[in-house]
């Protein structure tokens, strides 16, 4: 993010594959510790805050390596690279990396239920990402001031191409998480339940108003956005009442 | 030996006095004429520039007086008066290293950073080489002087963005739907400059172009010329529910396109962008279409002000540019001497091919 910003301010920003490399070694480095945490716990490392936004730190870098080359999106990096950040600095600053005092029973659909969301969730950062790129892009054409950046976003069709299948990927995961939390044996919340299933209607709404052509692209890229905050906001409030019990 | 260069530009001579030189003038011509063991001409539209390198020092008149007979003006020079000179400039050693490192890289050139002086250095590398005229000395020059284009191009944004409107355009139109050759194209008055931007936009592989004319004659033959069709012009409002582009430049008073008219006729294309090319003088599209949701609305005003941003983004790029070129500047004058100084201990006579150039002689 860095280089990208001192290029990006120098004016002599190069497409080069250094987002992507960067990014890749963050995702080795991530992998490693969800793997070594996983295997300490015993199952899947989401058990508390801390390890929910690493883990959803992880997905957001494994889908921009997954989108990024396939879309020729190298500066989709310097953008995604602020978020793996701030995700993972507010992980490692704030105390929320508290141990439940009694190891946790494995239980499959749980873990299935949670990591299956927070991939979803990497999908719709991702989204959210690439809506910035267009609404950057898009004020610039409309203002006609055309910035050092403006040279190396893709097309703005490529753009919205790129949002709508992160967005569809997004709601397919999105969904099998929310079918497979009924499926884990816990009573489930029903503020949380209510607030999940508002999260998929906006996204539907989203999905749906492109498919018929009822938003305009502008839109749908502000949306996600718009979407993906609420989202953030929903897996912070279902992540932190879960903690509260154990919470001294 | 000397390396030199001896030359005019669009810096020192206007076009009447370029097209004096603008002659058939072969490298080997040069080389006979004036005594040089290895020259090359480069002559583009915007200069005439000898590169030499020779044993004896060979005058810049020697040089003029060899171009301007080979291009038929030789009277010109012997009966000129003392101040119409032809205005020459003259760079030897590394002065000539660093000249042709600039003007390879287009830094010298009159649209700062334009790319094709590098393919014509290139050719007239290619005619000097191929007719003997060219040996190892200019060899080593011009390939090194590749290699710092290629630098100064991928590592500065010298390049960046499109500096003519018509080009700007096209660079737009690339910029919103990627890939041109799903695109409609309608070409509304058949003016030159929308025949130019058309031509643009083929080139880059938009295939389904539409025009449309008051005089549906020179419809026709411009649809002829790009390959498209001629709509008739009562129809053309109803093209923009399927088009992508819209180049106009009608003689139309009143505008042709307003917020109240095009609006919903996007209703049915929402999720597709309209690209409206402007440049009709007055203006054919009411500006305030560009508020549209989708619609990007460009005049000649905005082109021309994107192709003075990207002018000055170039030109913002010099600075970094002459870093690179001085850095293989000193780099070449370096790798001379140390040639100079290996070949002193391997060999008494190196051969031609491989004689090192002298640092005294840059």
């Amino acid at each position: 993010m860095v280089h990208t910003v001192v290029e990006l301010r120098a004016g002599v920003f190069r497409p080069v594959r250094f987002n992507f490399f960067a990014v890749g070694l963050g995702f080795i480095f991530q992998t490693a510790f969800l793997s070594m945490r996983g295997h300490a716990l015993g199952r899947c490392p989401i058990t508390n805050l801390f390890e929910v936004f690493i883990f959803l730190a992880w997905s957001v870098a494994a889908i921009y390596m997954l989108v990024g080359p396939g879309y020729r999106l190298s500066l989709m990096g310097a953008f995604t690279a602020p978020l793996v950040v701030v995700l993972q600095v507010f992980a490692l600053i704030a105390p929320i990396d508290i141990r439940h005092p009694v190891k946790l029973p494995a239980n499959p659909w749980l873990e299935f239920h949670a990591s299956i969301s927070l991939v979803a969730y990497g999908a719709f950062a991702l989204a959210c990402i690439a809506g910035v790129m267009y609404l950057v892009q898009e004020r610039q054409l409309k203002t006609h001031q055309l910035h050092s950046i403006f040279y190396h976003l893709p097309p703005l069709s490529d753009l919205f191409a790129a949002i709508t299948r992160l967005l569809w990927w997004g709601f397919v995961l999105y969904t099998l998480g929310i079918v497979s939390g009924f499926f884990t044996g816990h009573p489930l919340p029903r503020l949380q339940v209510v607030a999940a299933i508002a999260v998929w209607l906006l996204y539907a709404a989203i999905l749906q108003g492109q498919h018929l052509r009822r938003l305009a692209p502008k839109r749908v890229a502000a949306l996600c956005i718009i979407g993906f905050s609420a989202a953030l906001t929903l897996l912070w409030g279902i992540t932190f009442t879960a903690q509260m019990p154990s919470l001294p | 030996m000397n390396l030199f260069c001896v030359g005019l530009s669009h810096h020192t001579a206007n076009v009447e006095t370029r097209e004096r030189f603008a002659g058939h003038t072969e490298p080997d011509c040069i080389l006979r004429s004036a005594g040089c063991a290895e020259a090359l001409l480069l002559r583009t539209c915007n200069r005439v520039e000898v590169y030499g390198a020779s044993a004896r020092r060979v005058s810049t008149d020697e040089i003029a007086r060899c171009l301007m007979h080979e291009a038929g003006s030789v009277s010109a020079i012997t009966d000129r008066p003392h101040s119409e000179a032809p205005p020459f400039y003259r760079y030897e050693g590394g002065k000539c290293v660093q000249h042709l490192f600039r003007v390879a890289s287009g830094l010298d050139s009159m649209v700062v950073g334009e790319t094709e002086i590098l393919g014509q250095t290139k050719k007239a590398y290619e005619r000097a080489r191929a007719s003997g005229a060219a040996g190892p000395y200019l060899h080593r020059l011009f390939q090194r002087a590749f290699r710092v284009a290629k630098q100064v191009r991928t590592h500065t944004e010298i390049t960046r963005g499109s500096v003519s409107v018509g080009s700007v355009a096209v660079d737009l139109a690339h910029r919103i739907f990627g890939q041109l050759s799903n695109c409609k194209v309608l070409v509304l008055g058949a003016g030159e400059t929308s025949e130019r931007t058309a031509r643009a936009l083929v080139s880059r592989g938009a295939s389904d172009l539409r025009v449309s004319n008051r005089s549906s004659d020179r419809a026709h033959d411009l649809a002829q010329l790009v390959g498209g069709r001629a709509i008739p012009f009562e129809e053309w409002p109803e093209q923009c529910r399927e088009i992508d582009i819209l180049i106009t430049s009608t003689s139309s008073e009143t505008p042709l396109l307003t917020l109240a008219n095009l609006e919903p006729m996007l209703r049915d294309r929402i999720d597709r962008p309209l690209f409206i090319i402007d440049i009709a003088v007055p203006r054919d599209v009411d500006p305030e279409v560009n508020e549209l949701d989708g619609v990007y609305l460009y005049d000649i005003d905005s082109l021309q002000s994107v192709a003075e941003q990207s002018l000055a983004l170039r030109r913002q790029q010099i600075a970094a540019a002459e870093t690179i070129i001085a850095e293989h500047v000193a780099d070449f004058v370096d790798s001379i001497s140390r040639g100079l100084h290996r070949a002193s201990k391997t060999s008494e006579h190196p051969s031609v091919g491989e004689a090192p150039l002298r640092t005294s002689e840059l």
